[in-house]
């Protein structure tokens, strides 16, 4: 494995009060892969992932982002990142133009920068439409969309997306997983949480957390034969179901 | 540079947001409006048009011309006219007339014989303020009648003070409302309006977008107050001008003073706001705290409505971590009384004082909540 390692994590743990969310985790994501990280709710994956962008301090490990230190520099790991929320937030009460041109704006961009994007946005989404549009007036299909567009305004090294599907109809879920791999193709990392076990197949590498803990890592293929099961849902089923491992909460995993 | 133009940027956005939003358009700009107006014209002591029954003993000629004017004048209406002081408590339980205007018998003849006559003003003062207004309106009309009589007489030198003294109490009124209303409402839209507004891109999730952006999250703070100081100035201004120029009320002191002031309430109530969106996790909570938190012991205590001074000992103590309090000191310091800043340089001080420990708490609870 010589590929360059754009995130690295060592022992990464996050402690709120008693509670261990994150316990010791370590992994590692190379250059232009597609990471799944996976776990039922409260797993702790959402916290991983935000010590990783920088919104939690850790409370103990280290972990390098773009090869960046999360303690050291947290604001050069900001720049070279794109992060895209579940809730797909943008601002429903200014057009999809005017989002643009702000998310460009805090990033830095300069206004033909700006102006550049904003043209090929319209051309790839096909926005000709409804680039003067108010973003709430939108089906959700298209702010998730634009809402990718926007995570990679500034073309960032690493994109991270926190279950950038729920919620968008299946069809709709293929054609922004198409835009996943474009995206993978032209170089940028793509470490994405699902909870969608059909996405899950789609990865080059998933990592499944339960209890703060990091369960298995490896390629889908490799997984489903380590388990000796047909598909990524029985994977997840087997390691939720282990004895030793109750999940926090009672809750399940939401797969439909 | 690229940091001015983002923060410019930012600034935009933030526009966008208020201009977009017909509520927030309307507590920024209606209530101000609507408020000083309600109390300028609606809750002065003021009358307009109040029935009042006639007891005419005299019947004479000087009677008939003072109730003449009394009915002619836009402050009353002679609704009725009765004969005897029997009808007097019959005329009020019917509870439609607030006074009764009783003249003595041989009106006429004793004010060219003695000088002098009576005429009594019995008022309903089951609403005091108003049969105050009442009493103190008739005499001015009494007043100006005789005047006109007596064009070459001299009038008695007692009562010209008394006319001095009519109009100041419903022109006091206002006078006394404008410094807390300016206050209540510098408070609204500084502590509620921006804590609803940081709350409101944590609900939607923009929040932890400008988090994850390069963007410092003091500048977020930063980027989301600005318009709403910018906003709440222009509050101040309109406040003012519409105290000067439609309630003529003159401002004593130093207006670069009071504008000075005004900016430092306005960050102490911003810094409240964003004290508020630390806690409150969701838009409506926000509005909940901003409003019973705030806005009601700011109402209660500060002594825009209620004197201080008659308050219980127990909330005269707890009056004095209201920030309003001392603001509204400050206000009618400058505004009424024209004193300047070495007058009110302690409620100055508190407020900086209470200012900086707001700023101080927001950053350390925003960084529990970070780590």
């Amino acid at each position: 494995m010589k590929e360059e390692a754009v995130i690295q994590v060592e022992n990464l743990t996050k402690k709120f009060g008693d509670f261990t969310a994150v316990n010791a985790i370590s992994f590692e994501v190379k250059k232009g892969e597609i990471f799944g990280f996976l776990g039922a709710n409260g797993a702790g994956k959402t916290t991983a992932m935000k010590m990783l962008i920088g919104i939690y301090k850790p409370t103990s490990g280290n972990a390098q982002v773009a090869s960046f230190n999360v303690y050291k520099n947290p604001n050069e790991i900001k720049k070279n990142i794109g992060y895209m929320s579940q809730k797909f937030a943008l601002y429903d009460d200014l057009t999809v133009k005017e989002n643009i041109t702000f998310f460009g704006g805090i990033y830095g961009l300069s206004r033909s920068q700006i102006k550049e994007k904003t043209a090929q946005l319209i051309e790839e989404l096909n926005l000709q439409e409804t680039v003067n549009q108010l973003v709430g007036t939108l089906p959700l299909g298209w702010k998730q969309k634009i809402s990718f567009s926007v995570a990679l305004l500034h073309n960032p090294k690493i994109v991270f997306l926190d279950e950038p599907t729920s919620g968008v109809d299946p069809i709709t879920r293929r054609q922004f997983w198409e835009m996943i791999y474009e995206t993978a193709n032209n170089g940028t990392t793509i470490f994405v949480t699902t909870h969608y076990m059909d996405e899950a197949e789609y990865c080059d590498r998933v990592s499944i957390m339960v209890n703060g803990n990091i369960e298995a890592l490896d390629t889908p293929k490799k997984l489903k034969k380590q388990f000796n099961v047909v598909t990524m849902n029985d994977v997840f089923l087997k390691l939720a179901r282990s004895p030793s491992l109750t999940l926090p909460f009672g809750k399940g995993v939401k797969n439909d | 540079m690229g940091l001015m133009k983002r923060f410019i940027g930012f600034i935009k956005k933030e526009f966008y947001h208020i201009f977009r939003d017909k509520r927030s358009l309307f507590i920024l700009f209606g209530m101000p409006i609507a408020q000083i107006m309600l109390f300028g014209f609606a809750v002065t002591n003021e009358i307009n048009n109040v029935d009042i029954a006639i007891l005419d003993h005299s019947k004479d000629v000087t009677t008939k011309e003072i109730i003449n004017k009394i009915s002619a004048s836009k402050y009353f209406s002679v609704s009725n006219y009765i004969r005897n002081e029997a009808e007097i408590e019959t005329a009020f339980k019917k509870g439609k007339i607030k006074a009764v205007l009783v003249f003595e018998k041989d009106f006429s003849k004793k004010i060219g014989k003695e000088n002098i006559a009576t005429i009594q003003v019995i008022a309903d003062a089951t609403d005091p303020n108003t049969a105050n207004t009442i009493s103190n309106y008739t005499s001015a009309i009494l007043q100006k009648y005789q005047q006109e009589i007596n064009t070459t007489i001299k009038i008695p030198y007692q009562i010209i003070p008394k006319t001095r003294m009519v109009y100041n109490p419903e022109l006091k009124s206002v006078f006394m409302f404008v410094p807390g209303v300016m206050t209540i409402i510098l408070m609204l839209v500084s502590a509620m309006m921006t804590s609803i507004s940081i709350t409101r891109e944590k609900e939607l999730g923009t929040m932890e977008i400008l988090l994850v952006s390069p963007l410092k999250p003091s500048q977020v703070i930063v980027g989301k107050v600005v318009p709403y100081i910018f906003l709440s100035i222009i509050n101040a201004v309109i406040i003012v001008l519409l105290s000067i120029f439609v309630f003529k009320m003159p401002i004593q002191g130093s207006l670069i003073l009071l504008g000075i002031e005004s900016i430092l309430f306005i960050i102490t109530s911003l810094s409240l706001g964003i004290l508020i969106s630390t806690i409150s996790a969701s838009q409506q909570t926000a509005m909940m705290i901003s409003l019973m938190a705030l806005m009601l012991p700011t109402i209660l205590l500060s002594g825009f409505i209620f004197p201080i001074t008659s308050m219980p000992v127990v909330l005269q103590v707890i009056s004095n971590i209201i920030p309003a309090k001392w603001f509204i000191i400050i206000l009618k310091g400058i505004m009424l009384k024209g004193v300047g800043l070495s007058f009110v340089w302690k409620e100055t001080l508190i407020l900086v004082i209470m200012t900086l420990f707001f700023i101080g708490l927001s950053i350390k609870k925003y960084k529990i909540r970070l780590e």
